[in-house]
């Protein structure tokens, strides 16, 4: 077979149904391919060669007695360190977990494993998934593929990175404001966050427990649509989950068609403030879906524009909490201090060596925030804007069938260029945040290279709540005519990575 | 630690009127945890009956046991709460190694019952209406044991070893309104509010409700103004109040000492404050002020709580008689004189009593036992008669006695070994060989050695001076090691006389 790395998900699974390859074999080039390029990606923080490889060799017996666990049976993943798994550890990219073994699987990882998906190994992620660059990963950073002095997005820079490096065909992702769909944005791939409740969280190390959502990385729609399949579903773990059937995702991108579909423009998202390529890139993805028979009508949500301001109250307020229960009394990183000390002394020595600035940043924004005297100023206010979003949501889903932005203001920036500028890396989010605070789907797939520097754009969907397939349906349409437009993959036109270059 | 200096009760009641409140935290016996299927059992080796959730672990997520909101419903109805349609369970933020997440879910503004009433009686039959603010859900921590140091408590300690098994456990805080009006009567009443709350939760079959087990635990809230006055004096939270009689003692103890302060002009601190079964007295706990910052925000993990209505209305026709129906009803039943049954009532033995008749003895006698000996030796213990043995205990050893195989005596004398944890009475009646003697031959071989030994008291028998026989009955008796049923000897005696 030509280089395995090179194929889909989708393809992979019918090489695999054929007899044409071996889950070993598939295995092996992804471990090959990550030993030749993640010492300059690092989109990795563990990888456990022999794990993988016993995956896969029990997929292949599997596929061998004619018992496959399901069509992806025997393809690789790659995880985000988010979610805990029992074989390797899991530290969410902080130090305060460095080594963590969990006695349990986060239950989108208990899936994976049910449908005989073969995990590679942890990705990268900005600590507690608390970023937008991968920079603030306590192990040091991800690289870019298409640049390695640039930033690969966050926080799940990890996974976009190793999916666009050719590393793995599929990664789990975790997100929040925009982590699984910047990334995709940043590196010219596909990433979804499902509706809040679509996928179980259980297992994943939470950050803003109202916003996280676990979603699945490719390098196509469709195999996003694939592993979205896989891993949705009602969790008795999670009482957020949402007990629904869902159809397949995979079925919408197969029938994807957008004649009449009805695509609202988000006003408050085009124009300023957005980088000339990222904006062209946009409108010639809607002109194609005009000329395909979709109907592009602009839409206003005023309430955007305190979306972000929303998001940073209740994010860091909800984080503040979470993240208390790492205090080294029963996990986790334990510092003494110099000649012994109290309890309380043991938390907060152990707290302030094991998280990083931007953990603490938001711990200490989140605390300020619940504090009586200010709950209602802050964390109510918040409350109502978001309140306010979902109204906006509601109404312009009244008119449109699924509404459009570019997925971030900027392309991918320079490693170490915004480290000092918080609260220009947080305005970044602003395009992807909105999904989160109204507990609605939404999709980035690549829209091409911005003219400017010649790096990934990517386009996002949006749908009302339990509508993912509507993403999968527009993003199939628009990927294919993408597609013939380029002759191919935007991952074609990336630089190839030679490794050993760091 | 100085001894606090105490104002004389009466007096403390002349210069000021106590206004009390309580938090009664109960432990609802659910099979599983509030939030996690871990085994609802406490006790065992530490840190066993726990999962992923009860420990906090990473990516872990609490589920709302339903089998908690179902009884937590039925304790507001019981005490006669609205309930809300949508309730909600919120994060109490601290940071406390026995509390896995470094906080507690608990509810705050939005609790599942709400607005009740709760008509107790006391000792003299009068009865009082206490206010319920309010009942809401919440789980609890864990145990922390903190080792070196002379007082068991963390200041000192070398270290500390943290239990897990309880936390997670559901619990329903209840908690009053502030109660005025109780005068003299402050002590009194705070026994027989825990005591009513303890019934009806018995009743419900909810809780095992055992307050030396801490199922059932008492905050009491007490304050001092002067009369006439309208605001509220500062209050003090007395904690570890871990028996009736303790809830009563500290209550009484807090006026005392709070009087004293305050006639002295001094002011009174609030804070917890930690009762001292042994000492009788209270010590300072932790200050706390209403500022307390708990940060409490709703818990994102959870969705609210919105009970059917129709299961509300099911819940409602299943709830037991109110304790003061109950009481009416039992005292027909058993037949008790109104002496009899106010002496049940004033002992906060109905309970037991209840349970002692259910499991086969007679009312009188289930009576005669925990009001008589019991009582008696739960008192020179300074426990709680329920902590000494079981009703089941009580009706095997009634039974033993209408069985004929003991008599009041031994029948005693098999208690104290049950409370010694020897056994059942049963089990000891067979391995100390405690039972009357029935064989009639051993007794007659005693009884006419006896006879023959004390000649003139043999022909005074025969004489028919009956009551002369008494010196024989009591040899005998000394013989047997006691162990002889003393008519029966009588009767042998009597014939034997004739005999010999």
């Amino acid at each position: 077979m030509s280089d395995l790395t090179r194929l889909t998900a989708a393809d992979l699974a019918a090489a695999l149904a054929s007899g044409d390859t071996t889950s070993v074999e598939v295995t092996q080039a992804h471990l090959d391919r990550i030993a030749a390029v993640d010492g300059d990606v690092h989109a990795f923080l563990h990888v456990n060669p022999q794990v993988s490889l016993d995956a896969a060799k029990a997929s292949d017996a599997r596929r061998k007695a004619g018992t496959p666990a399901g069509a992806l049976d025997g393809v690789p993943i790659a995880i985000k360190d988010v979610l805990v798994t029992t074989d390797m550890p899991s530290t969410s990219g902080s130090k305060i977990l460095e080594g963590w073994m969990s006695p349990y699987d986060a239950t989108p990882v208990t899936k994976i494993r049910e449908a005989g998906l073969v995990p590679l190994g942890k990705t990268n992620m900005d600590e507690f998934a608390m970023g937008s660059s991968t920079e603030h990963s306590a192990y040091g950073p991800t690289r870019n593929p298409w640049d390695l002095d640039r930033i690969p997005g966050g926080s799940g820079g990890g996974s976009a990175a190793a999916v666009a490096a050719f590393e793995a065909p599929l990664a789990l992702g975790s997100d929040t404001g925009g982590s699984i769909r910047q990334p995709a944005h940043i590196t010219g791939t596909v990433g979804v966050k499902p509706t809040y409740g679509g996928v179980s969280r259980y297992g994943a190390i939470a950050l803003a427990s109202s916003l996280d959502q676990i979603g699945p990385v490719a390098r196509t729609v469709l195999d996003t649509a694939l592993l979205h399949d896989v891993i949705a579903g009602h969790d008795p773990h999670d009482s957020t989950s949402l007990k629904q059937e869902w159809p397949s995702m995979a079925d919408a991108v197969r029938k994807a068609n957008v004649t009449g579909l009805r695509i609202g423009v988000m006003t408050e998202l085009d124009g300023d403030g957005f980088q000339p390529g990222v904006l062209a890139r946009f409108h010639e993805s809607l002109e194609l879906l005009k000329a395909e028979g979709a109907e592009i009508v602009p839409v206003s949500l005023p309430s955007l524009a305190y979306a972000v301001a929303a998001y940073y109250l209740i994010l860091p307020a909800e984080a503040s909490s979470n993240l208390a229960k790492f205090d080294s009394v029963r996990f986790g990183l334990r510092v003494n201090p110099v000649g012994g000390g109290t309890v309380e002394q043991v938390m907060s020595a152990t707290r302030e060596a094991g998280f990083g600035d931007e953990v603490k940043r938001r711990i200490i924004l989140g605390t300020y925030a619940l504090s009586a005297g200010y709950y209602d100023a802050y964390y109510g206010s918040a409350q109502r804007v978001r309140t306010l979003v979902q109204r906006d949501f509601t109404a312009a889903f009244a008119n449109v069938d699924v509404l459009a932005s570019p997925t971030a203001p900027t392309t991918a920036w320079k490693l170490g260029e915004q480290l000092d500028d918080p609260l220009a890396m947080w305005r970044g989010d602003i395009a992807t945040i909105p999904a989160n605070l109204a507990g609605i789907p939404g999709i980035s797939l690549p829209a091409g290279l911005a003219d400017e520097d010649g790096l990934p754009v990517g386009i996002q969907f949006l749908a009302p709540a339990r509508e993912d397939a509507r993403l999968y349906n527009v993003g199939g349409a628009l990927e294919a005519l993408l597609a013939s437009k380029w002759g191919g993959s935007i991952l074609d036109k990336a630089p190839a990575l030679t490794g050993g270059t760091r | 630690m100085a001894k606090a200096k105490l104002m004389d009760f009466d007096k403390a009641l002349e210069m000021f009127e106590p206004v009390l409140g309580f938090e009664v935290h109960v432990e609802l016996s659910t099979k599983t945890k509030m939030f996690s299927a871990a085994p609802n059992f406490f006790g065992g080796d530490p840190n066993t009956n726990i999962t992923p959730t009860c420990l906090g672990l990473p990516g872990s997520l609490p589920v709302v046991n339903e089998q908690a909101i179902r009884y937590s419903i039925s304790l507001g109805l019981a005490l006669g709460c609205s309930i809300a349609p949508t309730s909600r369970f919120a994060r109490k933020n601290y940071f406390y190694p026995d509390t896995p997440k470094n906080y507690q879910i608990s509810q705050y503004d939005e609790p599942i019952a709400f607005e009740g009433e709760v008509e107790i009686e006391l000792a003299d039959g009068r009865s009082f209406t206490i206010p319920i603010e309010r009942a809401h859900m919440e789980e609890d921590a864990g145990k922390l044991t903190h080792v070196g140091g002379s007082t068991g408590r963390i200041q000192g300690a070398d270290y500390s070893l943290v239990d897990y098994n309880r936390a997670g456990v559901p619990l329903v805080e209840i908690v009053t309104k502030p109660i005025f009006g109780a005068a003299a009567d402050a002590p009194e009443l705070a026994k027989a509010y825990v005591a009513t709350i303890r019934d009806i939760v018995v009743a419900l079959g909810i809780s095992d409700a055992r307050m030396e087990r801490g199922n059932l635990r008492c905050d009491a809230n007490v304050s001092l103004r002067p009369h006439g006055q309208e605001k509220l004096g500062t209050r003090t939270e007395t904690k570890n109040v871990n028996s009736l009689r303790s809830v009563e003692r500290a209550v009484r103890y807090e006026i005392q000492r709070q009087a004293a302060i305050l006639a002295d002009g001094g002011t009174i601190t609030q804070e917890t404050r930690h009762w001292h079964e042994d000492t009788g007295t209270t010590s300072p706990g932790r200050p706390k002020s209403d500022a307390d910052d708990y940060r409490y925000f709703p818990e994102p993990d959870l969705l609210p709580v919105v009970p059917a209505p129709e299961l509300i209305e099911e819940l409602r026709a299943a709830l037991p008689e109110k304790p003061a129906e109950r009481r009416r009803r039992l005292k027909a039943d058993w037949g008790f004189s109104d002496l009899e049954f106010q002496d049940v009532v004033n002992s906060g033995l109905l309970v037991e009593i209840t349970e002692t008749v259910a499991a086969g003895a007679a009312p009188q006698s289930a009576r005669k036992w925990w009001t008589g000996e019991v009582a008696r030796l739960a008192n020179i213990k300074n426990v709680e008669p329920a902590e000494l043995v079981t009703a089941a205990q009580i009706a095997e050893l009634q039974q033993l006695v209408d069985e004929g195989a003991l008599n009041d005596r031994l029948a005693r004398q098999v208690l104290e070994f049950v409370i010694a944890g020897e056994g059942s009475p049963r089990d000891i009646v067979a391995t100390k060989g405690l039972a009357v003697v029935s064989d009639d031959g051993a007794l007659i071989a005693a009884i006419d050695e006896a006879l023959l030994a004390q000649p003139d008291v043999l022909e005074k028998i025969r004489d028919g001076k009956v009551q002369a026989a008494g010196a024989v009955i009591g040899a005998v008796m000394k013989a047997m090691g006691g162990t002889a049923d003393a008519g029966r000897v009588r009767e042998l005696v009597l014939e034997r006389a004739k005999q010999v």
